[in-house]
């Protein structure tokens, strides 16, 4: 009989798993751990560093580097993909098993919160304590959970607002004085300012500009929502008014990133709001149209700049790390002064250290960084909390219908308020 | 009336009926065409459109031309460039192994089951059927969580076997169906009158019925393979970059620029993807539909 | 093969398939079935074993979860602590759509919480269902009646209709997202400019549309098959008798493909319920396209348990429309799997 030799080791395994599983502990999360955060502070050996795709072969030269000078700290490089999500997924689920395997990790910055929250992250103070004197105010910030830094700023991100040098001789200032300049958009027959209204994250970044912009803010200090605010209103409400008359095209509510760009591209926009990026592509690209015409600008706000929304990545150390001594040294490579530009020069990520905004070899590789320096310094981090999945999907639901028109602006941000109060009320 | 008159009427009458049916048989043969190209075009046409874009220069993305404009290679050696952190090549192996594995295993195991199903009497039967069947309803977004702490628990995460099981999980009871309904019409004489010549069960099983239900086993192998080879929600949570399949890699696929989404050479991997399953089809197309009348459907 | 076997009775289909074979039954027929019964188990055995790995640990993990409330947050310490014990609460938060409050007790799920998502989500979970279905059981059946026809190029037909088939479901959300784009090939050769993913029908069409695309030619394979299986004299004769076409279609071809289709729509039914990929891909969700699976999906990014028991209630759902199918529809797949007795209930 042939049926039971192949049986067995298919048997065999699923016992195997069955029992293995029963003895691993399960369920949800826990928080604290504090006896984890104290453990392995001095250690030093072998570490992995964990973070998303290396596009532009940033961090493998660097792990080269690391790796020729510390032969005993080795430095392992654990490539994600490049899915954001998945990437938090994996982070989450490594951490949730207590994997003393992810040493460094790469947190975008919006879930610097939520792991802090859980314990995971190792507080970056007393020993573990590094300079960030010489970083941007608000790269800082967003690596700051309840007054402690969890994370280390390690590259940033702001929005630019590129517009058409050959229709409008100066960048407008504000608001208002952008969208006095729509009639020009008309009378060139193309659309005036458009943003990424789709509905996933890129829109939680647009409607919180709009609302920082005009002075409200979507959390508060303390982490509440802040939302009933004239000031939230008024901004929501420029996006609103826009759509409706027209100044920001309807096919807005499909982009995201790259239909934006693309539509701007083709000379169908005046202004565009997107992230640096954009520059390279739209002066090299064949079929760009504005390769000459490319203004660039940093976001209008109320009366000044605009409060753009804060992008990049930060470093963290795993409580769950034996190696910690070697990990903070890397973080503390992987944020200096040498890897920032690196990370100018090689990948185009925007760094955090100020000084390197005005140094004039970058600029002339990167033409935007003045305009993004202004941008980054006004930014603001995107809602800083814990529950950061539940309220981005608060802001993006009801902008969403706001912006179309479906819900007034005032109900949409009642139901932002509450939506994000029933997601921290925690259940 | 007599015999003859009658079969003169009858003659004439079926001349009648067979000009007027030439005139319905060539109205209908029109119809046919008519409906055939409605039917290639539908099926073809957003297919076509993956293919031109394949072949179009990344800076003309969004060129509408529907005749192939701006044509390049360049799209396929960026779908297998690494330098952006994509791993195509290894993806495409990776679902080949994944796909090849899961199919055998799944017919494997799934073979004795339907033989047992369609041929055995035994207590609790329908409870069997029925947990199959509802093993196949059960949502795969709801096996991830637990199935994710499991494979981190036992260390499995992001390895083969830990996206080759639950696929096996989610093919083998589309297998065992199938091959169920085709042992259930096999000729069991057959069967019985290898028995009186003085097989076992066990002989008879591997000398005449195996046999027989070659094609169907090989539909059912087809089936199971594509099925596994399209699988994405699974494998996009416990795969890594050196395990992740086709699938995957395509989801994820970066441009040189962040937020990039580089359609051309998602288009050309699509196109890579979709190649081999087609050949596969055309070339095996009477065995995929015999095997479907023999066993699916009947 | 198939028509040589008509005239003898190989089975009852009452007996589940067993040969029933002349002579009495009798004491060894009680023998027998124990030896066959041990016989099955081996058999079985690797089958039962590999889907109770992956999905009966599964189900009742999740179960298990459902019941724990997901990990709160200590006010002092920023710190998540965890949850303990649910009792229903979790299910009474998608059913009810009852949410937190922020002084503690439960509210209606304002908008833009997952919680008050859960009917529409259904809804809309069901609505593709009934739509999609329906589309490819009617395009299927008459793609298949056209395969079945003598022509010159039948094969290229035959080929082509497997293409999409053969396209992996990511790909086709790929390509169909390239389609609809604003600036993509639908609004330029229909000459519109709609919004495809960006407003509500347009979107749920767009999803419809690459659905049937995708998955038609598998049903018309399948009816295929049960058509090619009815005899060309059948339709002689009926022919003979003067029976027009459509009455040809409603009195032999449906009759006799029932029992495949019934079969094939219950399985489509069922993975149209658990559709994600394509409107994940396709619309993420915006614009009433959120499936069942997709709010679960997010949900797990805010909490597991509650994910689970949106899980649970999933599963739930479609045990209780296969159900109905098998009940009450005559969808007899446990006994008989589409085979049909030729014709012989």
């Amino acid at each position: 009989m042939k049926s039971p030799k192949f049986l067995l080791p298919a048997a065999a395994a699923g016992i195997l798993a069955i029992t293995l599983s029963a003895c691993g502990g399960g369920g949800g999360t826990t928080g604290g751990g504090g006896g984890d955060a104290e453990q392995g502070l001095d250690g030093r050996g072998p570490i992995t560093y964990v973070q998303g795709k290396d596009n532009s072969n940033v961090v493998r030269p660097l792990v080269e580097k690391w790796n020729a000078a510390h032969p005993n700290e080795k430095v392992t490089f654990k490539e994600q993909t490049d899915q954001a999500d998945q990437q938090h997924d994996d982070i989450v689920q490594h951490f949730q098993a207590k994997d003393a395997g992810y040493d460094v990790v790469d947190v975008d910055v919006v879930w610097t919160a939520e792991f802090a929250a859980k314990g995971w992250l190792q507080p970056l103070k007393d020993k573990m304590a590094i300079d960030t004197s010489a970083m941007l105010k608000p790269t800082v910030e967003s690596g700051t959970y309840k007054g402690t830094l969890y994370a280390a700023p390690q590259t940033s991100d702001g929005a630019i607002l590129y517009y058409r040098k050959d229709l409008v001789p100066t960048a407008p200032k504000t608001w208002d004085e952008m969208m006095g300049m729509c009639s020009i958009a008309k009378a060139n027959n193309i659309g005036c300012f458009a943003g990424q209204f789709s509905k996933y994250e890129g829109l939680t970044v647009n409607a919180s500009e709009a609302i920082n912009s005009s002075g409200g803010s979507v959390l508060d200090k303390d982490g509440k929502p802040s939302l009933n605010t004239g000031e939230a209103k008024a901004g929501l409400e420029n996006l609103a008014k826009a759509y409706a008359d027209g100044n920001i095209p309807k096919e807005a509510i499909t982009y995201k990133e790259e239909e934006s760009r693309q539509a701007f591209q083709d000379g169908k926009l005046l202004f565009l709001r997107n992230w640096p990026y954009v520059y390279n592509l739209a002066v090299s690209e064949g079929s760009s149209k504005v390769k000459d015409v490319l203004g660039m600008a940093a976001l209008p706000g109320k009366d000044g700049p605009g409060a753009s929304s804060l992008g990049g990545h930060n470093l963290a150390v795993s409580v769950y790390s034996k190696n910690k001594a070697t990990a903070l040294d890397f973080l503390k490579f992987m944020t200096s002064e040498e890897t920032e530009k690196f990370y100018a020069t090689q990948g185009s990520l925007a760094p955090v250290l100020g000084s390197l905004y005005d140094d004039q070899a970058l600029v002339a590789k990167l033409p935007y960084l003045p305009v993004l320096k202004t941008s980054i310094e006004n930014a603001v981090p995107r809602p800083v909390t814990p529950f950061y999945p539940a309220v981005t999907k608060a802001i993006q639901e009801n902008a969403y219908s706001a912006i179309k028109g479906e819900k007034t602006v005032e109900s949409a941000l009642s139901d932002m308020q509450k939506s994000i109060e029933s997601a921290s009320a925690g259940q | 009336m007599s015999a003859a008159t009658a079969a003169t009427d009858l003659r004439a009458q079926q001349d009648r009926g067979r000009k007027a049916a030439q005139n319905k048989e060539k109205w209908a043969q029109g119809r046919t065409y008519v409906s055939a190209v409605v039917v290639l075009i539908w099926c073809l046409a957003p297919a076509y459109w993956m293919v031109v874009t394949a072949f179009r220069e990344v800076g003309f993305t969004y060129d509408t031309s529907i005749l192939p404009t701006h044509v390049t290679l360049d799209n396929f050696n960026t779908a297998f460039d690494t330098s952006f952190g994509n791993h195509f090549g290894q993806a495409l192996l990776n679902s080949v192994f994944i796909g090849g594995v899961v199919t055998v295993v799944s017919l494997l195991i799934g073979v004795f089951a339907a033989y047992a199903l369609a041929r055995l009497n035994f207590r609790f039967k329908f409870l069997v059927l029925g947990f199959i069947l509802g093993a196949s309803m059960f949502p795969g977004v709801a096996l991830i969580t637990p199935l994710f702490q499991l494979f981190t628990n036992i260390g499995w995460m992001g390895t083969y076997q830990a996206l080759i099981i639950p696929n096996i999980s989610f093919v083998l009871p589309l297998t065992v169906y199938t091959m169920t309904s085709f042992f259930r019409e096999m000729p069991w004489e057959l069967e019985e009158s290898a028995r009186v010549d003085g097989c076992t069960q066990g002989q008879a099983f591997r000398k005449v019925i195996l046999p027989l239900a070659a094609p169907a086993i090989f539909t059912t192998a087809i089936l199971a393979f594509i099925s596994s080879w399209n699988e994405f929600l699974i494998a996009s949570q416990l795969s890594s970059d050196a395990t992740q399949p086709v699938t995957v890699a395509i989801a994820s696929f970066a441009g040189a620029q962040p937020n990039q989404i580089p359609y051309t050479a998602i288009m050309a991997a699509g196109t890579i993807v979709t190649i081999p399953l087609v050949i596969l089809v055309l070339v095996f197309q009477r065995k995929i539909v015999a095997g479907l009348t023999a066993g699916a459907v009947k | 093969m198939a028509t040589e076997l008509g005239p003898t009775p190989v089975k009852s289909p009452a007996s589940g398939g067993t040969p029933v074979h002349h002579g009495p039954k009798g004491v060894g027929e009680d023998n027998k079935i124990l030896s066959q019964g041990k016989w099955a188990t081996w058999l079985l055995a690797p089958t039962i074993i590999a889907l109770a790995v992956v999905i009966v640990y599964p189900i009742i993990s999740a179960i298990v979860m459902s019941f724990q409330k997901d990990a709160g947050l200590d006010p002092v310490t920023g710190l998540f602590t965890a949850g303990g014990p649910a009792g229903f609460q979790n299910y009474v938060n998608w059913l009810a759509q009852q949410c937190a409050a922020p002084g503690g007790g439960t509210v209606a799920c304002p908008p833009g919480t997952l919680g008050g998502q859960f009917w529409s989500a259904t809804a809309t979970t069901f609505f593709f269902t009934v739509v999609t279905v329906t589309l490819e059981t009617v395009l299927g059946f008459w793609m298949a009646l056209i395969m079945a026809r003598t022509f010159r190029g039948r094969s290229l037909v035959r080929a082509a209709v497997l293409v999409p088939w053969a396209i992996p479901t990511a790909v086709t959300a790929k390509l169909w997202l390239f389609i609809f784009a604003f600036e993509g090939i639908a609004n330029k050769l229909f000459n519109t400019s709609i919004l495809w993913t960006g407003s509500e029908w347009p979107a749920k069409w767009a999803v419809i549309i690459a659905d049937v695309w995708k998955t038609t030619p598998f049903m018309a394979l399948l009816i295929l098959a049960g058509l090619q299986m009815i005899p060309a004299d059948v339709y002689e004769a009926a022919k003979v008798d003067g029976a027009t076409t459509w009455q040809r279609f409603r009195m032999i071809t449906l009759p006799l493909v029932k029992p495949a289709l019934m079969v094939a729509v219950l399985f489509r039914t069922l993975d149209a319920l658990r559709m994600f990929d394509l409107p994940y891909i396709l619309t993420g969700g915006a614009n009433n396209t959120t499936t069942l699976s997709i709010l679960v999906i997010n949900q797990i990014r805010q909490g597991f348990n509650a994910a689970a028991a949106l899980s649970t209630i999933t599963f739930i759902i479609i045990f209780l429309v296969a159900f109905i199918f098998v009940r009450f529809l005559g969808a007899n797949v446990v006994e008989q799997s589409g085979a049909t007795g030729k014709g012989k209930k």
